[in-house]
Order: C-alpha cells, then structure tokens, then sequence
C-alpha cells in the first residue's frame, strides 16, 4: 500500500482538538507516536470521522480522549473494551477504536480483553504497551518484564508478565500485530491492517515511558529507549497487514483458503521464547465468524419466522 | 383474609416433587382462572435447587376482588403428589378444606388433616396407562377441578390446551377426563 | 390489549419492549435471569441486540455504550450484581448517559439466600456509586406495576439523561398475575441537539432549563466527548477545576431532584382518617394493604401509602401525611396528623430512616421489617398496628 504522507500540521487540525494542545504528556513520552500513527491510518484509509469513534481507558493513554476529534468516551479504568462492545452492538455501522493501556487492558480489564477476543466482535483494539503504569507513577502492570523495578515492584519484579500478542491469539482474536514507535510507519501500516479486518483486531504497540518505567530502569533518553525497541524487535511477517505466507512461520501458516478458523497468517512466536528478542508485524491472521454479523443473521432468522 | 368461597375466592396449593410438572399446572390453573375467566389471580412457587427431585409447590389464589397479600397461608385445597409435601403441609390446610392426593405416593395422612375432605386420585397410574405419566399433573387437575368446581371445566380445558405442546392436545383431553372421571368412581 | 399471565420479571421485559428498549446486556443471576433470557428471545424480532456478557460490570459498561450510540438499553441483575455495577452506574451517572438498572433483590449480604426477596439495596441503589449525585428508583408492588414502572424507567431514564433504578424484590418478579398489556404506551425520547453537528454553539454539557443537555448519538457527527472525569460544560476534561466541579455536582444533583414531585409515584389506600398509616413498597405494600383491611375490619383507622417512587424520596408526601404541604389535600383532605407510621420493608430499616427524618417528630416512626427471606405477614403487620395506635 502506498502510504501518503500527510503534514503533521493538517493531521493535527483535522484529528485532534486544538484547545486541548499542548499535550499532558511527558517529554519523550511514545504515546504520541501511536496516536500520530492512528491518525495516519485513518487518513489513509479515508474513513469517515463522523463514523470513527473511540472508546478510551484509563491512564497515560487515557488522556488521548482529550484530544482526539472525533466522538470518544473516556470511559472506566479496564472498561473500554464492554463500552465498545455494547456500542458496536447497537451500531455495527461505526468503526470503533479502543485506545488502551497495558494494564488497563491486561490488569483490570482482562477478563473483558480475553471475552472480547473470543466474540471476535470487530473493535480495533489499540494496546499502548509501556510495560509500566505511568498515570499512578510508575508500579508495574502484568507487562512488566521480570526483574524490572517499578515503585510496587522495588526489589525487581518477580512476577511473569504476559506476552499481550500471545494472549490475544490464546483468548481468539483474528488480527494481532505488534510494533514499536520506533517502527512509526510500520506501526501505521499494522494499525490500518487491523482497522480494516473484520473482526477482534489488537495492536501490541510498544512505547517508551521514560519518566518512569525508563528512570527506575536507567533505560536513558527516550531515543535510547527506541533504540532499545530497534535492537529488540526483530521483523517478521508481512509488513502491510494483508494476508500471506509469514516469513519467519515454520511452514504451517500461508494461504489457506477455506474462511473457517484456519490462520491465513501465523507466525510462530514460540521461536522467540528466551531469545530476548521481540516479534514485530503482523503475528497472526485469521478469518472466523464476526459478532455483529451473526447477530444479523439471528435477526433476520427470527425476523422472518415472525412474519 | 378469610377465605370465602361464597364471595369466591380459593387459596390452592399444588405440592409434589420437582419434575412432577407442578410448576406447569400451577401456571395453567392460573391461567384458567385469570385469563380464561377473568379473574383475579396471584400464582407463586418454591422449588429446591436440584433441577428434579426436591421438594415443589405451586400455589395459586384465586379471588373476584382484587388479591392483596400474594401468599397462601392457609389453603383451601391441597395437592399432594408426594408424601413428604403431604407431611409438610396437610396441617395448613383450613379446617373443612380438600385434600386430594395421589395414593402411589401418599400413603400417610398427618393426624391434622382429619376433618379435612380427602380424595383420591391415582394421577400417576392412570397418566401412565394413558401412555404418558408426564401427564399427571393434567389429570390431577382434572380431578381439582371436578371435586371443587374452582374453575369451570371449559376454562381448565382452555388453559390446558393452550400450553400442551403441538400433537399432544388429544393426549391432555384425555387426561382431563380421566381425572374427572377418577372423581365420579 | 393483549391479556396475559406473566411473570414480574417478563412484565418487566415487556413493559421495557414497549417503553423502546433495543439492547439488554446482562449475566446470568438469580433471581433476575428471566429478565435476560427474556430479552435474548424477544430483541432480534424486533431488531434489537442481546448480549451476555462475560460479567456483571462488563454488562452495566455495555449498556452505557449502546446507550451512546443512540440504543435505550438496559440490565438486570440483582443485589450482588448491583454491588459490581456500582462504578459503571457512577459512570453512566457523571457522562450522564440514559439506562435502566433493574435489580430483583434477594437477602444480602453477599451471596445471602439466592432465591428468596429482601428490600436491602434501597439505599445502595441511591447511594452505592461513590460521589454526589440525584438518583432515581422506582419499585414496583404487583405484576402490573413491573409493565408500568419499566415503561417509567426507560422514560425517566431519557429525559433526565442519568441510569435509573428499577428496584424489584424477588417475591415480586418471580410471581405471575394477569395483566392487559396495552399496544402502545407512551414513550419519552432524549432530547437530541437541535442545532446542527458542526456547529461551534454545541456544548456537550451545558444543561438547558431543566439542567439536562441534550444528546447527540455517538456517529451522528457532534464528536463530542463523553467524559467520566469531572468536565465543564464542553465536556473538556476539569479535573482540578474548582468551579467547574462545583457546578457538574450541582447539577447531577439538582436536575433529578428539582424535579421530585413530578417523578413521584403512589398509590394509597384509606389514608384520609388513619391514626396509623404504613408507608410501604414492592411486596411489602402488598402485606400491608391485607393488614389495613383487616384493621378497618375491627374498627381500627389504618391507612397505607404505596410508594412506586423510592429515589428521590418522597419527602413531600410524608409531609402531606402529616397533614401538611401541598399534598395534604390529597392523602388528608380532613387535615390533622395520625399519630404514628410504620414503615413495612424487607430488611433491618432503609426507607425508615427516610421517613422518619421527614415527619421530623411529629408522629412516632418505627419499622416493621424482616430480613430472613420470608414476606411479613399481614397479621405481624396488624399486631403492630394495634400496638402503636
């Protein structure tokens, strides 16, 4: 897909809102890049903003509800994704975003990340993964990596941390991608993938929290933070989120056809395991039946046998 | 209140065992009573929490005037279709009040239920040599219905027929007559 | 009219059908699941949306995001399920966004006795959210009442922009009576904006005359922000705005309890020369009108007052007991005051403390109350008649 280029300054007047500016966050803080990275693939997409709504956690990311043109609830700390759920529900016509947090989504909101998953209902569900929980002042969320300090978590972190693609694979979701703000235009491609499949989309979108998570952790500056995401991430799979053989996927994954339940994209993430290497791009694709679309055919099943 | 057949009101109470469809004909006796003949009516029950077995009651009240209290303390008629709900309750029943049950599963009546009319309907034997021993609890309305005249017979045929599922009306007829027929031997 | 025998609990489907409700999420919990199962049958036809959802909370957030969309929605649950609502309720409260919460109250605390009635979330239901806010709830006494007051709620619920509670017991939503449902009914909508989306003069919320702003559908063009943090008038987050906060409180409050007297709902029965009068609800008003015709049977002057209308209390009607206000004219057209109320209610006293507060010492208050997952009887409730009169 070509990807256009839009000016920063028309991306800001058209998609976010300008009295709101500037921004609460930190200097050198990711979630800019991600929301840069949304925007962008709503513009390359031409969706219609009236259309395009948001349903927001709780938190650093949670702030975007402040500045985003577009009808957006700020909603419950772990409650963005049943408030997109029931909207979705009630108006299949709206594209509807989720914009979450690691915590938010994995913590608190688990229970509803893995049920929405499973429905397969189709949000895009955007993770903003800084592995911290930055609002609060920086205690460890289920994404922390073992080891690491955080204020809950000062003697190192003994807990395991979830792995937010594999979880959204294990719950059922049938787009689940990952990328970095150091991979912005991949990070735009992935984003624009998982808009347009249909279904329970997640975007792992890692980005730096250098005032917390990058201080306790003597990470340094935010761009070494970035560099942290280059070295690590390691690229795999297509890279425009359409379907096809995963580079990198020990053979089982590519082409198939059947529009069941089998994958038309997998990669095998397991071969990273231990490496210290993180996957990046598109990590899983499949097709299977979508919550709204099957509750249309409930309607009109009963619908008809009413008339 | 006091129950007052002149002015005709009853309290009914219809006991048994879960999956003896006393749940069911509860509902119909109601419905017999409120929809069919436009009267007044409140319907509650009990059950335990095993979906068959435990213990089961359906009441209904049944009045011209508006019904304010919703519970039945103190029946005019009971039913039992299981000896443990006859135990539990015969001693409620008002004094001069029926009780009608069914001898395959009844065979002790409590000492407070004497001076109480006690028919006997063998619901269970007959729905079974009608083909069907799901089709008790219709038979023993049946026999409610012919021993104390509640509801009339059009009604109780009405409501029960509403609710018997597609193919079974013949078999519920029939099992109406029986019980009105185990009354009159 | 269609002539039925329901359940409370279907009467309550029914009413909420007829009111426009076309999205239920709920869970599965006794006594309230009818409600749902109810709703899973009825909304496809009528090309509504049903959802279980995977928890109490996640149902109450679902219903508040429908209800964004433009979808009158609804739940259903009961006093455990309730106390999990209770930040998603505060939720649809603060970005005021209409719903109904019904909860079919069983013995508490906790798991308590699952399928036997209580009247213990009385004040839960007003005061389980953290944070000032009005609240309404309504409390339905007899089958026919779960048709009108689901109608109520869902019309309640829009015009006010704020959840509402429809408070049943479980002796009320699992008994059947006949009713006649109508074939329409009234309905109240949302105000929705009456300028055009885009236009700059929109203000999420800025409250009209009556303190509510309208609403515009989420996808209608208004990109508009619902805001559970506190905001001012745009809707632009304020959480360390003084003035702002002091006016959102304000007016949560304010637009749902200015309006009292014209949500209150009753019913009464013989109140005009009672010495002593019941101020009773759900089930409980049931065993108390027995009580009072068995009073007035033996020559004792009792009356009862129903209430439908729980929240916002009802202060002006117990004033109209004592024989003064406005509403002395209706429920004591004789004037003078009885000299003692009881209030009759399914737990250890809620809607006492209510009502003793408002007749403020001029007759005696005391509770005839139960919490052990029987209804009062009426002859209980006729014993203490004897004894306060």
């Amino acid at each position: 897909m070509a990807t256009a280029i839009m000016h920063a300054k028309d991306l800001r007047e058209k998609y976010l809102v300008g009295r709101n500016l500037p921004t609460i966050w930190c200097s050198g803080c990711g979630i800019g890049t991600v929301i840069s990275a949304t925007m962008r693939a709503i513009e390359r997409l031409g969706l219609a903003q009236q259309e395009t709504v948001f349903c927001i956690g709780i938190g650093c990311s949670g702030y975007s509800s402040r500045y985003v043109n577009f009808d957006a609830t700020h909603t419950l700390h772990g409650r963005a994704l049943p408030v997109a759920t029931g909207m979705k529900l009630a108006n299949p016509k709206l594209k509807v975003i989720v914009l979450t947090g690691d915590g938010d989504s994995m913590a608190i909101g688990g229970n509803h990340f893995i049920h929405a998953a499973r429905r397969n209902i189709d949000l895009t569900t955007i993770i903003f993964n800084n592995g911290i929980y930055g609002m609060t002042g920086g205690q460890y969320s289920p994404a922390t990596p073992f080891g690491a300090l955080s204020t809950t978590s000062p003697y190192g972190m003994i807990e395991g941390d979830f792995d937010a693609a594999k979880l959204a694979i294990a719950a059922g979701a049938t787009y689940v991608a990952r990328s970095s703000t150091y991979h912005a235009q991949q990070l735009t491609d992935i984003i624009a993938g998982a808009i347009t499949h249909p279904g329970f989309s997640v975007v792992d979108a890692l980005c730096q929290c250098p005032n917390h998570f990058g201080r306790l952790n003597k990470q340094g500056t935010a761009a070494a933070m970035m560099r942290g995401y280059r070295d690590q991430c390691v690229r795999v799979g297509p890279t425009d989120g359409t379907a096809g053989e995963a580079a990198g996927a020990t053979g089982e994954s590519a082409g198939a056809t059947d529009g069941g339940s089998m994958p038309v994209a997998r990669v095998d993430l397991d071969r990273y395991e231990g490496t210290g290497r993180i996957p990046i791009g598109l990590l899983y694709k499949a097709i299977r039946p979508e919550l709204t679309a099957e509750y249309a055919k409930v309607r009109e099943a009963t619908e008809a046998s009413e008339a | 209140m006091a129950s007052d057949n002149a002015n005709n009101r009853w309290e009914l109470r219809l006991s048994g065992t879960g999956g003896q469809g006393l749940m069911l004909a509860g509902l119909i006796l109601a419905e017999a009573a409120g929809v069919v003949e436009g009267r007044k009516v409140v319907q509650t029950q009990s059950y335990g929490p095993e979906s068959t077995g435990g213990a089961a009651k359906s009441d209904v009240i049944i009045s011209a005037d508006e019904i304010l209290h919703t519970q039945v303390a103190r029946p005019d008629i009971l039913l039992c279709l299981s000896q443990e709900a006859c135990t539990k309750y015969a001693k409620d029943v008002r004094p001069g009040g029926t009780l009608v049950i069914d001898p395959l599963f009844v065979r002790d009546i409590p000492t407070e239920a004497h001076g109480l009319k006690v028919v006997e309907v063998d619901a269970t034997r007959k729905a079974t040599e009608l083909g069907r021993r799901v089709v008790a609890n219709v038979v023993a309305l049946g026999a409610l219905v012919a021993v104390t005249r509640v509801v009339s017979r059009q009604a109780i045929e009405a409501a029960v027929l509403a609710r018997a599922p597609k193919g079974t009306e013949d078999l519920n007829r029939r099992a109406l007559q029986a019980g009105y027929e185990a009354i009159q031997g | 009219m269609t002539r039925r025998l329901l359940l409370g609990n279907e009467a309550i489907g029914e009413g909420a059908l007829a009111a426009g409700v076309r999205f239920f999420a709920g869970y599965p919990i006794t006594p309230a699941t009818e409600i749902a199962e109810f709703m899973a049958r009825r909304l496809p036809a009528v090309d509504g949306t049903f959802i279980q959802m995977e928890d109490e909370i996640g149902s109450m957030c679902a219903v508040v995001g429908a209800s964004l969309a433009g979808v009158k929605a609804m739940t259903a649950s009961s006093g455990p399920g309730l106390s999990l609502k209770q930040e998603a309720i505060g939720m649809a409260a603060m970005q005021e966004v209409p719903c109904v919460v019904v909860d079919v109250m069983r013995v508490g605390p906790s798991t308590g006795m699952a399928t036997l009635p209580a009247q213990q979330d009385v004040m839960q239901a007003r005061w389980g959210t953290h944070g000032d806010r009005g609240a309404i709830a309504l409390c339905p006494s007899s089958v026919k009442e779960c048709f009108d007051l689901a109608v109520r709620a869902v019309n309640l619920a829009e015009r006010f922009r704020t959840p509402v509670h429809l408070l049943a017991d479980a002796e009320v939503g699992h008994m059947r009576e006949v009713i006649d449902i109508p074939e329409r009914v009234e309905i109240e909508n949302r105000r929705r904006p009456t300028v055009p989306a885009g236009d700059p003069s929109f203000q999420a919320y800025a409250g009209d005359a009556d303190g509510v702003p309208p609403m515009a559908d989420f996808g209608a063009g208004y990109l508009w922000h619902a805001e559970a943090s506190t905001h001012n008038a745009r809707g632009d987050l304020a959480s360390t705005d003084h003035v702002a906060a002091a006016a959102l409180n304000r007016r949560l409050i304010d637009k749902v309890n200015q309006k009292a007297k014209e949500i209150t709902f009753y019913s009464e029965r013989r109140l005009d020369d009672a010495e002593v009068v019941i101020v009773s609800y759900g089930v409980s008003a049931r065993g108390a009108a027995e009580a009072v015709e068995m009073a007035r049977a033996e020559g004792i002057k009792a009356g009862l007052l129903t209430l439908q209308t729980i929240w916002p209390f009802p202060a002006h009607l117990i004033e109209g007991l004592m024989g003064e206000g406005e509403a002395a004219a209706k429920l004591r057209p004789q004037g003078g005051c009885p000299k003692a109320v009881l209030v009759a209610e399914l737990n250890a006293g809620q809607v006492v403390i209510e009502v003793d507060r408002a007749v403020r010492g001029r007759a005696s208050v005391e509770l005839v109350g139960r919490h052990d997952g029987r209804i009062l009887a009426p002859a209980d409730i006729l014993a203490r008649i004897k004894e306060v009169r």
